[in-house]
């Protein structure tokens, strides 16, 4: 599904190195988890697999189904199936919830030559998915993540993520901020989702949501590089030793 | 030196260009004393102070330049809305295409009628709110306004209106240059809303005196039309008496040059004012809103809403001002000007201005001035959304807070609908 080849990236404005050479490969209908310190460079691999400006590819590839992805457009990797729940939702004043998502559907749907959802369709579905997720109709109305509480945020990414069924699901710490009924909710969400052609890629700090959602592989980062990958058992030796092992280990 | 006699020169060649029309003994007289007054100030000029960000020459100059007619014809403006339409051509009234003028709790009468009326109300009224205005800053072009307007309304309103009344100025010749006229006066406790739609003329002066005696609404939305050459001068001065309601918001698209004072004076307690506006330019285009707010009552809250989004060398210029006489206590003032600019050629010019006499005041501004927000863009993009929409989505969302301003929901989707047109028509 996503293969990362060696990827180095640097920031454009400053001469600073983040990613120093990930790879990483996710297999069809697979869960990976990607632990690691602050700072380790986790935020900056989803932001850099979905497109955002102000970083510089140094070397290497990703691809989603064998297509490079790092040359297309935001909004093409998104309708190439590509998904990531922010780990800072943003907040957008002025465009209702409900338009938003609507067009996004509407949006990923032309591109790949489908026809649009009509209003009642669109406003089925929506319903049925935001209920399962306890988002309430006056949530729908409002406008992006304004005034959102930290779990209502993130509730709302997976919302969107359910919406828009994309085949990469990239998770950056969707749990932290969240209480453990919160953090239930989002899970289930998730799980609701997994099939055998749709992927997880899931960042997260702790092993409590891996208790939620059983990952196959669980990789550590650090110093913009993956340092160890195993099973999920390798999720249980940080939450118990902390990382300063395994960082002493590859030093 | 020679700046003053300029400026008075120009004055001169004003009045002498546009004749008083006359009338009865009050109306020579309110023409007169506005004539006296234009004489006193002078033509506005581009070294006054109040017209340092918009250049007044072609507002003055003694030919009005021309302007091209707009080819796509305006869609049925505020189609959905019952109401009542009065059409001008560049600057005439058309009672043919218009409806009568006949409406449950207004009455309606041409300003040519009533300037030929001996015994009548606007008498009293008639020019007062205008020279009021001009203290402490004159406002010269609606001196002139005064001095020799034949056309327009005088609208007494005596209940809550049956329907809205909507003026569709029409602007069929390149050359005209004219100016109009409307005095209201919205009696105690009534309700009105008025519409106004269109370029009007290649050169527009307009003046509207709007009189709110207590308890009494009143609403204004306006589109001032899509034709690139025209240039305006307009004035609004209201002055609200005790808990009355005053809402106006001004769609601008397009227009070489446009200038929109508008003078608000609370004169009674507990009232609210609201001025608001939303503008888009692309290329050649001047817009300027300049609003004095005036609190000389207690517990009176005003706001003012403003955004512009510029591109291709478009410029925008807000000048806003609250004033707080001493003894308007619990005054609530608030006051954001916005400019969204959409490449490095454009240019947003404001000047936030608060004058407190008063101790328990709460009054903000805000001014700010940027391009589009990266982030915000990236997350929509994420989604699957095209840049170019996402864009377009932005774009609305910060305007749409000023039209949020509108208190009906019928005439505020059909502002929307016509900023989308524009953002539509950008992408060819
Ligand atoms: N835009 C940026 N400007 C400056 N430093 C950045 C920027 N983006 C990331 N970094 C730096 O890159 C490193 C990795 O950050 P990040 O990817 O957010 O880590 P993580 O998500 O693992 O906590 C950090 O040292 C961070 O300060
Ligand atoms: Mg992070």
């Amino acid at each position: 599904m996503l293969k990362i080849n060696d990827l180095r990236v640097a920031l454009k404005e400053e001469d600073k190195q983040i990613l120093k050479g990930v790879n990483l490969e996710v297999g069809a209908g697979e869960v990976h988890a990607v632990m690691g310190p602050n700072g380790s460079g986790k935020s900056t691999l989803s932001y850099v697999l979905s497109g955002k400006g102000g970083y510089q590819v140094t070397s290497g590839n990703a691809t989603l189904e064998g297509a490079d992805i790092l040359d297309l457009e935001p909004e093409e990797r998104a309708a190439a199936g590509l998904f990531l729940a922010f780990q800072y939702p943003v907040e957008i004043p002025g465009v209702g919830n409900m338009t938003f998502l609507r067009t996004a559907v509407n949006a990923q749907r032309k591109s790949r030559g489908e026809p649009e959802l009509s209003a009642a369709e669109f406003l089925k579905e929506v319903r049925a998915k935001a209920k399962s997720l306890k988002i309430d109709a006056e949530m729908l109305k409002r406008p992006v993540n304004v005034g959102f509480s930290g779990g209502e945020k993130k509730r709302n990414e997976i919302l969107q993520m359910a919406m828009l069924e994309p085949k990469m699901c990239i998770l950056d710490e969707t749990d932290s901020g969240l209480d453990v009924d919160a953090m239930k909710l989002v899970a289930e969400g998730v799980n609701a989702l997994r099939s055998d052609g749709r992927s997880f890629l899931v960042i997260t700090h702790y092993q409590r949501l891996l208790d939620h959602i059983k990952p196959d592989v669980v990789h550590i980062m650090a110093g913009g590089k993956i340092i160890k990958t195993g099973g999920p058992d390798l999720a249980l030796e940080v939450e118990t030793n902390g990382y300063a092992d395994l960082l002493a280990e590859v030093a | 030196m020679a700046i003053v006699q300029a400026k008075y020169d120009s004055a001169e060649a004003l009045i002498a260009a546009n004749p008083a029309p006359g009338g009865v003994k009050w109306a020579i007289q309110a023409q007169a004393a506005a004539q006296a007054r234009l004489r006193e100030m002078g033509a506005p000029h581009r070294r006054d102070e109040y017209w340092k960000y918009t250049n007044p020459a072609r507002l003055v100059a003694e030919i009005a330049q021309p302007a091209a007619l707009f080819k796509a014809d305006e869609e049925r403006p505020f189609a959905e809305v019952d109401r009542l339409r009065l059409v001008f051509r560049d600057g005439v009234f058309d009672p043919e295409d218009s409806d009568p003028l006949e409406l449950a709790g207004v009455e309606i009468e041409p300003l040519a009628d009533v300037l030929q009326k001996d015994i009548h109300w606007a008498a009293m009224h008639y020019g007062q709110l205008e020279a009021n205005g001009q203290n402490p800053v004159p406002r010269p072009m609606a001196a002139l306004n005064t001095a020799c307007a034949n056309t327009g309304f005088v609208i007494r309103v005596t209940g809550k209106a049956a329907k809205p009344v909507s003026m569709v100025y029409l602007h069929r010749n390149e050359t005209s240059d004219i100016t109009i006229r409307h005095l209201i006066r919205l009696e105690e406790g009534t309700d009105f809303t008025l519409l106004e739609n269109g370029p009007a003329a290649a050169r527009l002066n307009k003046v509207m005196e709007v009189d709110i005696a207590d308890g009494a609404t009143f609403n204004h939305v306006r589109a001032q039309g899509r034709d690139h050459e025209r240039q305006a001068a307009t004035h609004m001065f209201a002055r609200l008496g005790k808990e009355s309601s005053f809402k106006s918001f001004t769609l601008t698209i397009n227009g070489v040059l446009t200038r929109n004072e508008a003078v608000i004076e609370f004169t009674g307690d507990d009232a609210h004012a609201t001025v608001a506006g939303a503008c888009a330019g692309d290329g050649d285009f001047l817009h300027d809103d300049t609003v004095f707010i005036t609190h000389d009552a207690v517990n009176c809250e005003s706001r003012q809403v403003f955004k512009k989004v510029l591109r291709n060398g478009a410029t925008g210029v807000f000048q806003g001002k609250i004033l707080v006489q001493p003894g308007a206590q619990r005054t609530d003032g608030y006051q954001i000007s916005q400019a969204l600019l959409l490449d490095d050629d454009s240019t947003f010019l404001a000047k936030p201005e608060l004058e407190i006499y008063a101790d328990d005041v709460a009054c903000s501004h805000g001014s700010t001035c940027g391009a589009i927000d990266e982030t915000a863009l990236f997350y929509l993009t994420s989604r699957g959304i095209p840049r170019t929409q996402a864009q377009d989505m932005l774009t609305l969302a910060f305007l749409g807070e000023a039209i949020d301003e509108i208190e009906d929901d019928a005439i505020a989707d059909d502002i929307h609908a016509r900023l989308e047109g524009w953002m539509e028509r950008r992408h060819g």
